[in-house]
C-alpha cells in the first residue's frame, strides 16, 4: 500500500481508538456508580431527610441534599444568567473589538481555571466580614461566581458564530442595535445559550469545594436564605468518609441521583426550547 | 431632450470617497440615480459595486475601519450628515442581499419584523401588510398555508422573494439589490427579475450585477465602475451601444470581466 493511504488509515484508527477510550472511561464511571449505588437506591432516599444515626447506617434519606443542591445550583444559575446574557451580548454586539472586551474575555478565561475552593474561600471571607454564617445565600453567591465565567464565555462563543448577514438584514430594515440584539442575535444563538446555561449548571450542581465553607451542611431542608444547606456533592463526600459499607453505598446512590438530575434538566430544557430552535438559520 | 424627462434624479451622489482601513475603494464618485427606474451598477469583481450600493443606506457603517467622505442626497437629505437618523434612512431603502438572508423566525414574522419595529402593533394591520407584501413579491400562493413555518424551510429562491417581501414591508422608496440572483437557480432568478421589472413602477431600484446579460435585460440606466473609479454612467442604451470610454466598450463587449 502506498504511504499516503497508510497514513490515512493509521490516523483514522488512532482517532477511533481515542474516541472509544474516552467513551469507555465515561461509561465505566457511570456503570460503577450505578452498580455500587443500586443496592442502596430506595424511595426513602429520595423522600426522607437523614434520621438520627443515618450516617451510622440507620434510616433516612438525602432529600435535604437533593433539595439543597436544586436551591443552590438553581439560584446561582438564575443569577448568573441574568448577569451573563447582557455581558455576552455587550462583548459581542457593542464592544466586540474594544480593549475592554478582550481584557474581559481574558479575565474570564483565567477565572474559569481557578479552583472552585478559591471561590468558596472568597465567599467565606466576605461572609465573615459582613458577619454572615454558612447559608443558602452564601452558597448561591459562591456558585454564581463559579458559573459566570463558564456561562459568559460559552455564550460569547456561540454569539460570535451568528452570521453577519443576519445582522445586516436586521439593520437594513432600520432596526436599532438593541432590536437586532434582542430579536435576531438572541434567537439565533438560543441553542448555544441553553447549552451555556446547562454547562454552568452542571458545573455548579456537581461542585463540592465552593459550597463547603459557604453553604455548610444541614440535615434539614432550609426554610430561609440564611439557613445552612446540604448539597449532593458534599453528601457523597460525607457518606464516603464513614467507615460503614452500607453508608458508602448510599454515597454512590447519591452520585447516581445527581447524574439523573442533571440529565433530566438537560432533556427538559431541550424540549422546552425546541419550539424556538426550529427557527434557527443553519 | 426626452432623456432628461425620462431620468428625474432621486439619489444624488456627490464626490463620494470610501476607504477601508486606508485602502481607497471608491474614488470621487459623482452621479445621479434616476427615480422609478432600474439602475444597474456593473463592473468587474472588486471594483466597488457593492460598496457603492451599501453606502447609499449606510450599511458600510457595519464594516470596521471604514471612512467615508462626500455626500449622498436622498430626498435632499445627506445620509452621511451627523444629525441624520440612520434608522429613517434605512427604512426608506429596502435592501436585498446577495445570498438570501431570512431572519431566524417564521415566514410571517420575517415580513412583520420591519413594520413591528417601526411601531405597527395592530394584528389585523400586520396581517394585511404581510399578505400584501408577499403577494407583491410573488410568494403568497406558495406560503399562505405555512406562514408559521421557519423561513429557513423555504427554498433559496423562495427565501429571496421572502427577503423582497420583507424589504417592501417597511414601505421604502428605494430598493437596493446586491447581485440578488447570483445565488439562485435560473428559474428562481427569472422570478426575481420579473418582480423587479414590475416594481419599478413604484420604486427606484438600484442593483449590482456582474452578469452583463442581466443588466441588458433589466436596466434603464447603467453605472460602470472600474477599480473604484466611475468610468461612465448613462442610459442603458447608450452605455451598451455607444459607450464613450474605451474601457466601457471593452467591458460590455466582454473583452475582460
Amino acid at each position: 500500500m502506498d504511504r499516503r493511504k497508510l497514513e490515512e488509515n493509521f490516523f483514522k484508527v488512532l482517532m477511533i481508538m481515542s474516541t472509544f477510550i474516552i467513551l469507555g472511561g465515561l461509561l465505566s464511571v457511570l456503570i460503577m456508580v450505578l452498580l455500587r449505588g443500586a443496592p442502596a437506591l430506595s424511595i426513602s432516599m429520595l423522600t426522607q431527610t437523614p434520621k438520627g444515626g443515618y450516617y451510622l447506617g440507620k434510616e433516612g434519606g438525602i432529600l435535604n441534599a437533593i433539595v439543597g443542591s436544586l436551591y443552590l445550583a438553581g439560584g446561582a444559575t438564575v443569577i448568573a444568567f441574568i448577569i451573563s446574557l447582557p455581558t455576552a451580548l455587550y462583548l459581542n454586539e457593542y464592544a466586540s473589538r474594544s480593549k475592554l472586551a478582550s481584557f474581559t474575555r481574558q479575565s474570564l478565561d483565567v477565572l474559569w481555571s481557578i479552583p472552585s475552593i478559591i471561590f468558596g474561600v472568597f465567599g467565606f471571607t466576605i461572609m465573615v466580614y459582613v458577619g454572615m454564617r454558612a447559608s443558602l445565600l452564601g452558597g448561591i453567591v459562591a456558585l454564581t461566581l463559579l458559573e459566570i465565567p463558564i456561562m459568559i464565555r460559552a455564550m460569547d462563543e456561540v454569539m460570535k458564530m451568528v452570521p453577519l448577514k443576519l445582522k445586516e438584514a436586521s439593520y437594513a430594515l432600520g432596526a436599532t442595535k438593541l432590536e437586532t440584539t434582542l430579536n435576531v442575535i438572541t434567537r439565533q444563538a438560543l441553542p448555544g445559550v441553553v447549552l451555556a446555561i446547562l454547562l454552568a449548571l452542571g458545573r455548579a450542581i456537581g461542585d463540592a469545594a465552593s459550597v463547603l465553607f459557604t453553604a455548610g451542611y444541614s440535615d434539614n431542608i432550609p426554610s430561609s436564605l440564611f439557613d445552612p444547606v446540604a448539597s449532593l456533592p458534599l453528601a457523597v463526600f460525607f457518606q464516603l468518609g464513614t467507615p460503614f459499607p452500607e453508608v458508602q453505598q448510599r454515597a454512590y446512590a447519591s452520585g447516581f441521583i445527581l447524574l439523573v438530575m442533571v440529565l433530566s434538566l438537560s432533556i427538559a430544557s431541550r424540549l422546552l426550547t425546541k419550539r424556538f430552535m426550529r427557527y434557527v438559520i443553519k | 431632450m426626452k432623456a432628461i424627462n425620462l431620468f428625474k434624479p432621486h439619489i444624488s451622489i456627490q464626490k463620494l470617497n470610501v476607504f477601508y482601513e486606508g485602502r481607497h475603494v471608491l474614488k470621487d464618485i459623482t452621479l445621479d440615480v434616476p427615480e422609478k427606474r432600474i439602475t444597474a451598477i456593473i463592473g468587474p469583481s472588486g471594483c466597488g459595486k457593492t460598496t457603492l450600493l451599501k453606502s447609499i443606506n449606510r450599511l458600510t457603517d457595519m464594516v470596521d475601519g471604514v471612512k467615508v467622505s462626500g455626500r449622498i442626497l436622498v430626498d435632499d437629505i445627506n445620509v452621511f450628515d451627523n444629525g441624520v437618523d440612520v434608522i429613517n434612512i434605512r427604512k426608506k431603502m429596502g435592501f436585498i442581499a446577495q445570498v438570501p438572508n431570512p431572519l431566524p423566525m417564521s415566514i410571517y414574522d420575517n415580513v412583520a419584523y420591519g413594520p413591528r419595529i417601526h411601531g405597527v402593533k395592530d394584528k389585523g394591520k400586520l396581517g394585511q401588510i404581510v399578505e400584501h407584501c408577499l403577494q407583491t413579491a410573488g410568494l403568497w400562493n406558495e406560503v399562505k398555508n405555512r406562514l408559521t413555518e421557519p423561513a429557513s424551510k423555504l427554498s433559496a429562491g423562495q427565501q429571496q422573494r421572502l427577503c423582497l417581501a420583507r424589504a417592501l414591508a417597511v414601505e421604502p422608496e428605494v430598493l437596493l439589490c446586491d447581485e440578488p440572483t447570483s445565488a439562485l437557480d435560473p428559474i428562481s432568478a427569472g422570478h426575481i427579475e420579473g418582480q423587479l421589472l414590475a416594481l419599478k413602477e413604484d420604486y427606484t431600484i438600484v442593483f449590482v450585477t456582474h452578469v452583463l446579460r442581466q443588466a441588458r435585460r433589466l436596466a434603464d440606466y447603467v453605472i460602470f465602475l472600474y477599480l473604484g473609479e466611475l468610468i461612465e454612467h448613462g442610459p442603458a442604451e447608450t452605455i451598451f451601444n455607444q459607450p464613450s470610454d474605451p474601457r466601457t466598450k471593452a467591458y460590455v463587449e466582454g473583452v475582460f470581466g
